[in-house]
């Protein structure tokens, strides 16, 4: 039985420590992979601890501020450089304002586009269109911030408020006089800078919807409409979320175009055709010649409180994109 | 192997001699601060190599805010700006500042009145009630009081002022306080202020812009700029009485006469606005370098000096080409002993009797 037992294993034997020994060979590291281990792992570390001393620097910067104004520097709307009083409430605001106007233009657009283009449009046209959205993309901001001065601003105050006026003007959104520069401005032109984004994105998750969910909706009787709505786009919903939220963080931070064209004003207002700020314009306009350090203070502690926006709206992206993949996975599962 | 050693020695010391030898012939001073004289410094810089062609100046306009806080923490050699320090400020570096007023400038208000082609005439009054949100139509008495024969619309006035923090926003409302109480309460003065209206433009295109596209629009402007792109700017009455265009020549005039009420002790942190001068246009201002009173190396400090001496003597003939006032005489006389005054371990870096390399 021994003898039969080990002839059974014998054969087996060999075979095993040979792998074993093939397997200790490969794990036997060399000294070239602790080097690319090492390079790896410091070059994967550095960024997170770029990200960490960002947040240092700022916060650091920002402690008079925060030790003088608290929670009052986020409530407050007066922002007194020669009293030494700050309240970034106005900027909150604008920054946030300009953010979701830009969003409610921006979103109905290019969800269209990517449908277009992935449904709709013939095949030859599919890559020209596609390219020239994104070359949107590759526009300096500065361009867009002359275009909203020259073009943008004198087309909506001389002739669509013009019309829009009648019909819009009783509004508390269309309320006061509209010279131009404001929140309206900022929006338009920011949504013109987000669409590339959320386009190109969104085309990539439509495309990824495989092609049997359009033919099973097809083959149901759904027209392509109805395919289109109710399979493809509830399909792809979490990567359109995904999008969306790109071009939100890409608007919150937008800088040059916004503050060329949102008036620069330290206010809160309803009305879209008021003049307003974003942080991002404050800090790019007043931190050259901040001389004082409480003001100096209060533009890092405005540049915190942006930051932190930021952080938390992707973290609430990362939330909302994972609970509706997995709301979606009983029917689907999404991107 | 050994060779390769020897090579790689000779080599080294080679280089470390011409580094050294260079380091000898070269020298370097470094500024930073005011964009406003930018142009007429980098103008000077470049003349200067033709008469120092060893000494290498390196100027950065990066606003008078970090002009004063990089001489503050001594990473440049000198400073540069629109606003003088403020005494506090004075106090962080020990009072070791001397400041020296370079060029003027002006600053003028510029209008887009629809139907209004002339020059409109402006009081100190008038400007600060335009700014403060008091004077909203263009028909106003208060304007039409002080432009007989011009017909003013019934047009809303749109302000416009700069947006990012600016030597120019600090001249007009320097001006606007001393010549309207209820401004100096409720704005005050500095590069950058709580507005009561109007919207803002980024520099003095930002401003040009606004005032251009928007009908009733009033802003302010540095007369330079409004000079080289021809943009029409309002009179403005002065302490006097007259109604004075602004030029370089108003300008310097202005600067005359408030220095001619000066102390020979002034440390030129002075404003000049409102002077009394019947010629004088009332909204200008000198930009200053700011150059430390004690320095520590001697050869630097000897380089600085003739450098700031030969600009506001030899280098105020370039100011009229690009469109700055030039410091009047009894300035660059007060100046002068300024310069001489600047010491290093407590010993004058030029003899008494100094007059120029």
């Amino acid at each position: 039985m021994t003898d039969l037992s080990a002839a059974i294993l014998e054969p087996e034997l060999t075979p095993r420590s040979t792998a074993e020994a093939r397997w200790r060979a490969l794990r036997t590291v060399s000294r070239g992979d602790v080097v690319f281990r090492a390079v790896l792992t410091v070059l994967a570390l550095l960024l997170p601890f770029l990200l960490l001393m960002i947040a240092v620097e700022l916060v650091s910067n920002a402690m008079p501020a925060v030790s003088k104004f608290g929670f009052g520097f986020l409530t407050h709307s007066t922002w007194d450089p020669v009293r030494g009083e700050f309240g970034a409430l106005p900027l909150i605001f604008g920054t946030l304002y300009s953010s979701v106007v830009a969003l409610v233009i921006a979103v109905p657009l290019a969800l269209a586009c990517a449908i277009f283009l992935t449904e709709f449009a013939p095949r030859w046209l599919r890559a020209p269109v596609a390219t020239l959205i994104e070359l949107l993309a590759a526009v300096p901001s500065v361009i867009y911030g002359l275009w909203g001065i020259f073009v943008l601003i004198p087309l909506l105050r001389d002739h669509l408020w013009k019309v829009a006026r009648p019909v819009l003007g009783h509004l508390p959104l269309f309320s006061g006089v509209f010279y131009g520069p404001s929140y309206l401005a900022a929006g338009v032109i920011l949504s013109v800078m987000i669409l590339p984004y959320i386009a190109a994105v969104s085309r990539e998750v439509l495309l990824a919807v495989p092609a049997d969910q359009r033919e099973a909706g097809l083959a149901l009787g759904a027209t392509r409409w109805e395919t289109v709505w109710g399979v493809v786009l509830p399909y792809g919903r979490a990567g359109i979320i995904g999008a969306v939220i790109l071009g939100l963080g890409r608007a919150l931070g937008e800088t040059m175009a916004v503050t060329m064209v949102i008036g620069n004003r330290h206010e809160v207002a309803a009305s879209l055709l008021q003049p307003g700020y974003t942080i991002a314009a404050a800090i790019a306009n007043e931190f050259a010649e901040a001389v004082s350090d409480m003001h100096l203070s209060a533009l890092f502690l405005a540049g915190a409180v942006l930051f932190l926006i930021t952080v938390v709206v992707n973290a609430l992206a990362r939330v909302l994109v994972w609970r509706v993949a997995r709301g979606s996975a009983v029917g689907s599962t999404a991107v | 192997m050994h060779r390769l050693t020897r090579v790689a020695a000779t080599l080294a010391l080679g280089m470390t001699a011409l580094a050294g030898a260079a380091r000898a012939q070269e020298m370097r001073l470094t500024g930073a601060g005011a964009t406003f004289p930018n142009p007429i410094y980098s103008k000077w810089i470049l003349e200067y190599t033709v008469v120092r062609p060893r000494l290498q100046i390196n100027y950065q306009g990066i606003g008078s805010g970090g002009g004063i806080r990089q001489f503050t923490e001594h990473t440049v050699d000198f400073g540069a700006t629109d606003g003088p320090m403020t005494d506090s400020q004075i106090a962080v570096v020990h009072g070791n500042v001397i400041h020296l007023p370079t060029v003027l400038g002006s600053v003028v208000p510029t209008y887009n009145v629809p139907g209004v082609t002339g020059q409109l005439r402006f009081t100190g009054d008038v400007l600060a009630g335009i700014f403060l949100g008091q004077i909203t139509k263009w028909n106003d008495s208060r304007l039409t009081a002080i432009n007989p024969g011009v017909s003013l619309p019934d047009q809303d006035i749109v302000v416009a002022h700069r947006s990012d923090g600016s030597g120019t926003t600090y001249i007009w409302t320097d001006y606007l306080s001393k010549v309207s109480s209820d401004w100096s309460q409720r704005v005050g003065k500095g590069t950058a202020v709580n507005w009561p209206v109007g919207l803002g433009g980024q520099g003095n295109p930002g401003v040009a812009n606004i005032v251009k596209q928007t009908p009733g629009a009033i802003g302010y402007v540095e007369l330079i700029y409004a000079i080289q792109n021809h943009i029409g700017y309002g009179l403005v009455r002065n302490k006097a009485g007259n109604y004075v265009e602004a030029s370089l020549e108003t300008t310097t005039n202005a600067a005359a006469a408030a220095v001619a009420a000066l102390d020979p002790t002034t440390d030129f942190r002075v404003s000049i606005t409102d002077p009394d001068a019947p010629n004088a246009y009332p909204i200008s201002s000198f930009t200053w370098l700011l150059v430390p009173k004690e320095m520590s190396d001697p050869a630097k400090a000897r380089q600085l000096v003739d450098f700031v001496w030969w600009a506001v003597h030899d280098g105020q003939r370039y100011c009229q080409p690009l469109a700055y006032a030039p410091l009047p005489a009894r300035v660059v006389q007060l100046e002068e002993e300024r310069l001489r005054s600047i010491t290093v371990g407590g010993r004058p870096v030029v003899p008494s009797n100094y007059r120029g390399r």
